[in-house]
């Protein structure tokens, strides 16, 4: 533990160890200084100056966001001199910024709006014409709006100092200056350069993905966990009108500090696609499958249990389902008599490390909860590509559950022998056409549950979407299921199917909800980056 | 007649070959008692060379006129890292011509002061950031050094003293920027011209992140010929605080502008009768900028009163600077020089600090909406509280050095501005 320094700020006392900036030690009792070039994940060049801030004995006001704390200091950030500097500064920032907030994508979330309506002059004085650069595609998912820019140069940093792919730097000089790119692919070509249109403070550089695709103070933010690989990257889900409009990350040091890579932040197209199952389907004795409701549903596979006995069950499940998805189906297949439980994934070639964060990394296992299926006691089938590995599946004659796998690779007469076939997915699939029972699922967008990443760390998403007709979360449905078999309670929320996954399973024992929050907990002490 | 103009009141220490070409040539140079100050700096201490230099009170030329001495006392005493020794020769101030003459005409003697400068922080690289516009004056220093290493006076073993010191000259690429301390060290690193912000201060963390210690050439010019003469020697001249002699660039409506090396606290107006000649065309003063175009610019009744030194500077309300001397008479058209040294200013903003970056072009524009008739007296207020805004509010001093003109022209001679506002408000009734 450094030494702690106490110092006064706004006539609060605070103690924070040596070396803190007085702006970080502003943030712990509450007090956020206004900035714009500082970040808290690169280098602070203290080049916009609106968090100067008044210490007594200073000569002049002092950058907040690289003075460092000293012993008995006494700050104000509130006082005459900081908040006219912070006008003055403002002021500035107007001289040459266009005000085109109508038909800016930042407006309602731009630090400048914010700043200026809190501190700013009421009326600029301002009357001299505007300098004029326009706007310049960057190359990947970024424009470049070169008159809104308030050059804080956090994207140039950003690509310098994290991504460490120079590709961005500044042109000209005094208000001359404008951020450019080297070279004709500009940033086409990068990992992670969608976080520098999060770290704009501005809308100098916006996501042509996003561009003018819905207003800010009309988009829902759902805490969320990325799904695009097992790194599990803390993310927000955008939406509005029930469709996902984009995906930001949301700050955890412990797994993804501010960042998250471009291939995740684009990959939410299939979460809204329109086409989902939205009623589970019985086939009839004639062979053909219809509609019918969820009681008569679960009651007519209970019968045919009944029927065939219990024993040899074979199950496929996708490691894009949840902790409690899988857990419920692991239930009921023990609750069945037991048998195999396999999964298939997808892995890249290689890792993608973000150089100035090592610990984020787009994983060469492309999907959420890897680690989670194979606690639950699933085995990894199939190759790379997520084909192959179900031969014995496809022609058991016992029992066979899917759950969430398209089986896009099986051929139609997928399960014709199976004593019972149970299908559980969001979307229809051709090699499911031979299942008995069809049970539409949600995706992890519409509902509760929790993943766990590479590192073994279990992380909670909260649903996002409505669900689309009949769709429910497969812990619900199994866990009916499972209940009805064992004669015990079924779980009537994702936080009991979690509980009723750490009675079961000795990896997640005596965790809960509470435990995991919103930053996530990891299972055990041995923090190892598998390979899986 | 010598070197452009002399004058009998002048002591030329620093300045005393200038116009003469021979003197360039290290032989000549050395005929004349060059680097005789350099091998006696070797035979002392590194400290006992600072204290001499700390005796002296000398102070730094650059402008800021920070005491040299204490300067390198900061350095670290056991170097566990390189040190460096920064030659700031990007000598690019409006109004300042002191550090090309002393390079074009003596090369050697900076050459010296920079060896036993590097000598005294122990420092075994000195670079020479030299302008780059400066063509003639980089081909005469390249020759200079690359005679000092032939002779043995710099490089390995300096005079078989075992003392190693490169020089290194580097020429700047053309931005005034890169005259601030932390602007050239970042131009020199190869990085943008943009100053750094103190702290760390150079003499912990400077060039490549290593010791550094920066100083002006015509600081480095004076160090031969204290340690030589010894500090005592050197406060023959001067004020108690401010001692020593100081090159003073004398441009405007003078009828001999020039470089003249005069003791500090010599009277400004004397400066301007006597030694300069007086005004052109026996016109009236109306106003002087002293220490070049970043310093308030003073009215002829606080011009007769200036004395030439750091405190009789501040005295009357502005600085000595580099000691720039800008002279206007009463032709002179306040404003036009004013919006000229703004533009400047703005086009030589880095553009990091928004206060500076925005602030110099926004009052440029301003200042030239005046000029040309278009301003109101609204705009002078709004220049005066926005200048205000940038002054001490950003990385380093180019802010404040567009507000000090602007600033102390519309106080001192509002009645220029308003005329141009009414002949403007006038032809636009008309």
């Amino acid at each position: 533990m450094a030494e702690l320094v106490t110092l006064t700020i706004d006539g609060q006392e605070v103690s924070v160890p040596r070396g803190t900036t007085i702006l970080e030690a502003a943030k712990k009792i509450g007090k956020q200084v206004p900035h714009y070039c500082y970040h808290p994940g690169m280098s602070s060049p203290a080049m916009c100056r609106l968090c100067l801030v008044e210490v007594e004995g200073a000569p002049k006001s002092m950058p907040s966001c690289v003075t460092t704390v000293m012993e008995d200091q006494i700050v104000h950030t509130e006082s005459k001199q900081a908040v006219g500097n912070r006008e003055g500064v403002l002021e500035f920032y107007l001289v040459n910024h266009p005000l085109d907030c109508p038909i800016c994508d930042m407006s309602g979330e731009c630090d400048l709006q914010d700043y200026v309506h809190a501190e700013g002059r009421a009326h600029g004085r301002s009357e001299e014409p505007k300098r004029v650069f326009g706007r310049d595609d960057f190359g990947g998912d970024v424009l470049f709006y070169g008159d809104r820019c308030v050059m804080c140069t956090r994207c140039v940093r950003f690509m310098n100092e994290v991504e460490q792919d120079q590709r961005l730097t500044v042109v000209e000089r005094g208000n001359r200056s404008v951020i450019d790119t080297f070279f004709e692919e500009g940033l086409e070509g990068t990992h992670w350069h969608g976080n520098i249109v999060d770290i704009c403070p501005v809308g100098a550089l916006v996501s042509k993905e996003f561009l003018y695709k819905a207003r800010a103070w009309d988009l829902e933010h759902t805490p969320s966990i990325c799904p695009s690989c097992s790194q599990g990257c803390n993310i927000e889900l955008h939406t509005r009108d029930n469709l996902i409009q984009r995906m930001k990350p949301r700050e955890n040091l412990e797994v993804n500090g501010w960042w998250m890579c471009d291939y995740g932040r684009h990959n939410h197209e299939w979460m809204n696609r329109g086409i989902q199952l939205e009623d589970p389907l019985v086939r009839t004795l004639d062979g053909a499958t219809g509609p019918v409701k969820w009681r008569d549903a679960l009651d007519q596979l209970l019968q045919h249990v009944g029927v065939i006995g219990e024993g040899r069950v074979k199950a496929v499940a996708t490691p894009f389902a949840s902790n409690e998805d899988l857990g419920a189906l692991a239930e009921l297949v023990g609750a069945l008599g037991g048998g195999d439980m396999v999964y298939r994934s997808v892995r890249s070639e290689e890792e993608i490390v973000l150089k100035g964060f090592p610990t984020l990394a787009r994983r060469k296992d492309l999907a959420p909860n890897t680690s989670g299926a194979e606690l639950i006691g699933f085995t990894r089938v199939g190759d790379d590509e997520a084909t192959g590995g179900l031969e014995d599946i496809a022609t058991h004659d016992g029992i066979v559950i899917i759950m969430g796998d398209e089986l896009s690779d099986q051929a139609e007469d997928f399960g014709r022998e199976a004593g019972l076939f149970v299908y559980l997915g969001d979307r229809q699939s051709p090699a499911a056409s031979n299942a008995h029972f069809v049970f539409p699922l949600t995706t992890f967008a519409e509902q509760e549950g929790s993943f766990t990443n590479i590192a073994r760390r279990v992380q909670r998403f909260s649903p996002a979407l409505e669900p689309p007709g009949m769709a429910r979360p497969g812990w619900l449905i199994l866990g009916a299921l499972a209940a009805e078999l064992n004669n015990g309670d079924a779980p009537r929320t994702a936080a009991e199917a979690f509980s009723g996954l750490a009675s079961q399973i000795e990896a997640f024992a005596g965790l809960t909800y509470q435990d995991i929050g919103i930053r996530g907990a990891v299972l055990n002490e041995t923090f190892v980056l598998s390979e899986c | 007649m010598a070197y452009p103009y002399v004058s009998d009141v002048e002591v030329r220490v620093i300045s005393k070959y200038f116009g003469d070409p021979a003197h360039r040539r290290i032989d000549t140079y050395v005929e004349r008692g060059g680097y005789k100050a350099l091998e006696k700096a070797l035979t002392l201490e590194p400290d006992g060379v600072t204290d001499e230099i700390k005796a002296s009170g000398l102070r730094g030329r650059g402008g800021a006129g920070f005491p040299t001495g204490i300067k390198w006392s900061f350095m670290p005493k056991e170097p566990t890292r390189p040190h460096y020794l920064l030659c700031n020769a990007d000598e690019s101030e409006p109004g300042t011509f002191k550090d090309r003459e002393l390079m074009r005409w003596d090369p050697h003697q900076l050459i010296e002061g920079c060896l036993i400068g590097a000598y005294a922080i122990r420092a075994q690289h000195v670079y020479i950031y030299c302008r780059g516009e400066f063509f003639e004056v980089n081909q005469i220093l390249a020759r200079a050094v690359e005679d000092a290493y032939m002779k043995g006076y710099a490089g390995e073993d300096i005079l078989g003293t075992g003392t190693t010191i490169d020089i290194t000259i580097h020429q700047g690429a053309g931005a005034y920027i890169c005259g601030e301390e932390t602007g050239l060290m970042s131009s020199l690193e190869g990085d943008r011209g943009e100053p750094r912000v103190k702290p760390p201060f150079p003499a912990a963390v400077g060039v490549f992140g290593m010791p550094s210690t920066i100083n002006n050439v015509e600081t480095l010019a004076a160090v031969p010929h204290i340690v030589l003469n010894g500090g005592e020697w050197y406060r023959q001249w001067g004020t108690e605080k401010s001692p020593g002699t100081k090159l003073f660039c004398v441009s405007g409506h003078v009828r001999k502008p020039g470089n003249y090396e005069l003791p500090l606290g010599f009277p400004l107006i004397d400066l301007i009768e006597n030694v300069c000649g007086g005004i052109r065309d026996g016109n009236q003063l109306k106003a002087v900028i002293p220490g070049g175009s970043s310093v308030p610019l003073i009215n002829a009744e606080d011009a007769r009163k200036c004395e030439l030194d750091y405190e009789g500077c501040v005295e009357v309300g502005t600085m000595l600077g580099c000691a720039s001397v800008i002279v206007m008479d009463h032709k002179a058209d306040i404003v036009k020089q004013i919006r000229r040294m703004v533009d400047f200013y703005a086009h030589e903003s880095c553009g990091q600090c928004t206060p500076c970056r925005e602030g110099s072009a926004w009052t440029a524009r301003i200042l030239r909406r005046i000029e040309e008739g278009q301003g109101t007296e609204e705009d002078l207020d709004t220049l005066m509280g926005m200048t205000e805004q940038m002054v001490g509010t950003t990385i380093c001093v180019l802010s404040d050095s567009v507000a000090a003109p602007v600033q102390s022209s519309i106080n001192k001679f509002r009645g220029d501005y308003l005329e141009l506002i009414r002949r403007g408000e006038q032809a636009g009734v008309a």
